[in-house]
């Protein structure tokens, strides 16, 4: 029945001037979505408000559940439009929405009439009051109720009507590409793609780097991580996804360096790759999925030594999260069950049995210097013989 | 150089296979049910390779069934003749080593209120018959043992099974999966007093999703898919025409100069072997030579993670399997090996090697020589 959708936005409202900036990002985003979606939608920005109106046949189902992965959006009203014939077409209009949307139902409603067309001849109270006293006369189930109403039937007079009561959930954020670009670290686990996704949704395009160490990870880990970067491009538009060869580096590592502190050494040249290529690629930021304390090296002394290496600021939205939170955000985001896929990410391989779990930044340091002979070769060969995977 | 060594997961098609496959697909394409001529010429196929198979097995075509492949043939031979033959008993024999096609059947009909003895087998990977003749009792109804081991490639003593259960005073089915087996022996139901013999299509150079089940004549076993009644009602659906033309062709190819071909496998058999002896710290599981399955080696390579070994491999282009494939994207600790008793900290270390007639001297000294490489580096490598 709806041909129409109006969606709301949240803190774009607030913007000031730049305010255009965001909601032509915003406008574009949706634009983008939408044109997987089957059916043709024209989306029009009036009076602070966006309208996505479908010509002709369209898939309902596909185009929510689109929009509501467009940042920026905290509600999409699918809404009946019709023009402004006078009060009595209004009123026919307005009972024939509540016959299909509540017939039989027992609930309470209220009628919020919004006047923006201020040369309309009855003001808001009025219309609330009338339309208000017809869905008694004709709907014996329901009552009105002007403090908390089931039912919130919402009229918006401008140069065409308005007629919703139903607001699906966005998610909320700020549009896409309002916020420059950052490099995800992205490995198979449950936390980086949630990371991506949370960065993202404060207006922020994500590339990501991935490091690959055959033989100790599998072509099908690699698989693994673009079909998370698929799951979290959905999101967040396409995905550059950096694939770095780190075995031999891990390996020179792993010969050179003492045992407890490999995965902290490790860690700190991924940061460092990470950040070159994200300096090459005009990325702002690094973001990773770390959280205090979920392993050893992400202790707070571990963060610190590994943040040491690290010029560009370092997001990592799940600090604070416990491990079950962002397992729920992964669900929701749809990810979660090819994270859990069992296949090894190289920071595993050559864990030891009991890495340091309290490093100190100068002990590192000194560890590193061991590596001096070779490394800067090795990264560049890294960064050099990388591949770039498109994922959209 | 390319060594693909991963034949007990799937062998490469043969190109007589797909030509006969295109060809029924594109021409010959009719429903074999159809009335007009063209369902009588797909039909011809049908019977072509149920004549073939016949002849090949020395049974009756009417006791050939096709049906989508291994996994299939071995649910229906488990299931449908346990749901048949019930009220004569309750109880199920097996072995701890099968394809989870018959154990997890087994296990479904556990469920159902059968009885299952799963038998144990030896350091060869090899059941024990006494523990067979201990477990038969007189609700026995159906045996279940495979032909060759999938993981290990350990022969059982089919023919010293199938004397125990006919010594019995009641009659007790007796169920081969010779997956492993078809195209490399010899088989012969009726000689080797088997009752149902599943076999697989893409184990012998033909293609996927086909299948097929041998069940004697006299045997009672109920369909476990619905539909239109083909294959006299056990097996409903249209029939993969030109999956059974190429199943039948694939299976006439093999069996051509067959003792030849499998004389010069076992001698590719013994060259690998022997240069396994050669590396340290490496231990072959079962029996080997003539003892053994022509095609199938199982090595343990002491301190080294059988997949990292295995992608070191791939990258070499030697693609091999970390236990056996068909359960290989999980990675549990293979049954077999745990039921030989390998020791536990060789479970994950172990790798199956498995060849063909297209297996070439070449392939194998190529694995041998990258194994000679990369064992002692990837020694070096490990968790500490």
């Amino acid at each position: 029945m709806f041909q129409a959708f109006l969606i709301k936005y949240g803190e774009i409202g607030v913007k000031g001037k730049n305010r255009y900036v965001f909601e032509d990002a915003l406008v574009a985003r949706m634009k983008q979505v939408l044109y997987h979606v089957d059916g043709t939608f024209q989306i029009t920005k009036e009076q602070g408000r966006i309208y996505v109106e479908a010509e002709g046949a369209f898939d309902y189902e596909e185009t929510v559940a689109s929009l509501q992965r467009v940042f920026g959006i905290v509600g999409i009203c699918p809404v009946v439009l019709v023009e402004d014939r006078g009060f009595e077409e209004l009123s026919r209009d307005v009972m024939e929405y509540m016959h299909r949307m509540y017939e039989g139902v027992t609930k309470t409603f209220k009628v919020h009439t919004r006047r923006a067309n201020k040369h309309y001849p009855m003001d808001s109270m009025e219309v609330n009051a009338e339309l208000g006293g017809r869905i008694l006369e004709q709907f014996p189930g329901l009552k009105v109720d002007v403090h908390a109403p089931d039912i919130l039937l919402q009229i918006e007079l401008r140069s065409h009507i308005c007629i919703y009561s139903e607001v699906i959930p966005g998610p909320g954020g700020m549009p896409l590409g309002t916020n420059g670009r950052s490099m995800l670290l992205l490995s198979g686990g449950i936390d980086s793609p949630v990371a991506g996704y949370m960065v993202a949704k404060r207006g922020v395009y994500i590339d990501a780097t991935y490091f690959h160490a055959p033989p100790y990870t599998s072509e099908r880990a690699k698989e693994k991580v673009v079909d998370l970067a698929k799951k979290v491009a959905r999101y967040t538009g396409p995905i550059r996804l950096h694939v770095v060869n780190f075995t031999d580096i891990q390996m020179y590592i792993y010969d050179r360096c003492p045992h407890d502190e490999l995965t902290i050494i490790m860690r700190r040249y991924m940061m460092r790759i990470a950040q070159q290529i994200a300096e090459d690629t005009g990325c702002l930021a690094l973001i990773t999925g770390e959280s205090i304390g979920q392993v050893a090296s992400q202790t707070v002394p571990s963060l610190v030594a590994t943040n040491d290496v690290c010029t560009l600021p370092v997001f990592r939205p799940l600090i604070a999260f416990d491990k079950e939170d962002i397992v729920s955000v992964a669900k929701k985001i749809d990810t979660y069950e090819i994270s859990i896929l069992p296949f090894e990410d190289c920071c595993t391989t050559f864990v030891a049995k009991h890495p340091v779990t309290k490093p100190q930044v100068e002990r590192i340091r000194r560890s590193e210097q061991a590596l001096s002979e070779k490394i800067e070769d090795m990264v560049k060969e890294a960064l050099d013989t990388r591949e770039v995977i498109q994922v959209r | 150089m390319e060594a693909y060594l991963d034949n007990s997961a799937t062998t490469r098609c043969m190109e007589c296979v797909t030509d006969k496959m295109v060809r029924v697909m594109r021409e010959d394409y009719g429903n074999p049910s159809s009335l007009h001529a063209r369902g009588v010429e797909a039909e011809h196929y049908i019977k072509e390779a149920k004549a073939f198979f016949a002849e090949n097995l020395k049974v009756s075509e009417k006791e050939i069934y096709f049906t989508s492949g291994g996994t299939e043939s071995n649910n229906l031979a488990v299931i449908g003749t346990a749901l048949a033959n019930q009220r004569a008993g309750k109880h199920l024999i097996t072995t701890d080593f099968e394809h989870p096609s018959v154990l997890n059947a087994m296990k479904y009909l556990e469920g159902q209120g059968f009885r299952v003895t799963y038998l144990p087998v030896d350091r060869d990977g090899i059941v024990s018959l006494q523990a067979l003749q201990e477990a038969l009792c007189p609700e026995t109804i159906l045996v279940s043992v495979m032909y060759v081991n999938n993981e290990v490639g350990a022969v059982q003593p089919i023919r010293e099974i199938a004397r125990i259960l006919k010594a019995q005073e009641k009659k007790i089915l007796f169920h081969v999966d010779a997956i492993q087996a078809y195209g490399k022996y010899r088989i012969h139901p009726g000689r080797e007093g088997i009752d149902l013999l599943s076999v697989s299509g893409h184990k012998i150079h033909g293609p996927k999703g086909i299948g097929l089940l041998y069940v004697q004549e006299k045997v009672k076993i109920r369909p476990i898919l619905f539909g239109g009644e083909q294959q006299k009602g056990l097996r409903s659906g249209t029939e993969n025409v030109p999956g059974i033309a190429g199943i039948a062709e694939a299976a006439r190819a093999c069996y051509v100069e067959l003792d030849e071909k499998v004389d010069r496998l076992y001698r590719l058999k013994d060259r690998f072997t022997e240069g396994i002896r050669k590396q340290d710290q490496t231990v072959i599981n079962g029996r080997t030579g003539r003892d053994s399955a022509a095609h199938i080696v199982s090595v343990s390579f002491a301190g080294v993670r059988s997949e990292v070994l295995l992608h070191a491999l791939e990258e070499k282009e030697i693609y091999v399997s970390a236990g056996s494939a068909c359960s290989s994207n999980k990675p549990a600790v293979s049954r077999t090996l745990k039921a030989m008793g390998v020791e536990k900290e060789l479970l994950g270390s172990t790798l199956r090697f498995s060849f063909s007639f297209e297996t070439t001297e070449e392939e194998i000294d190529h694995c041998l020589g990258a194994l000679n490489d990369l064992l002692p580096m990837l020694r070096r490598y490990v968790r500490r």
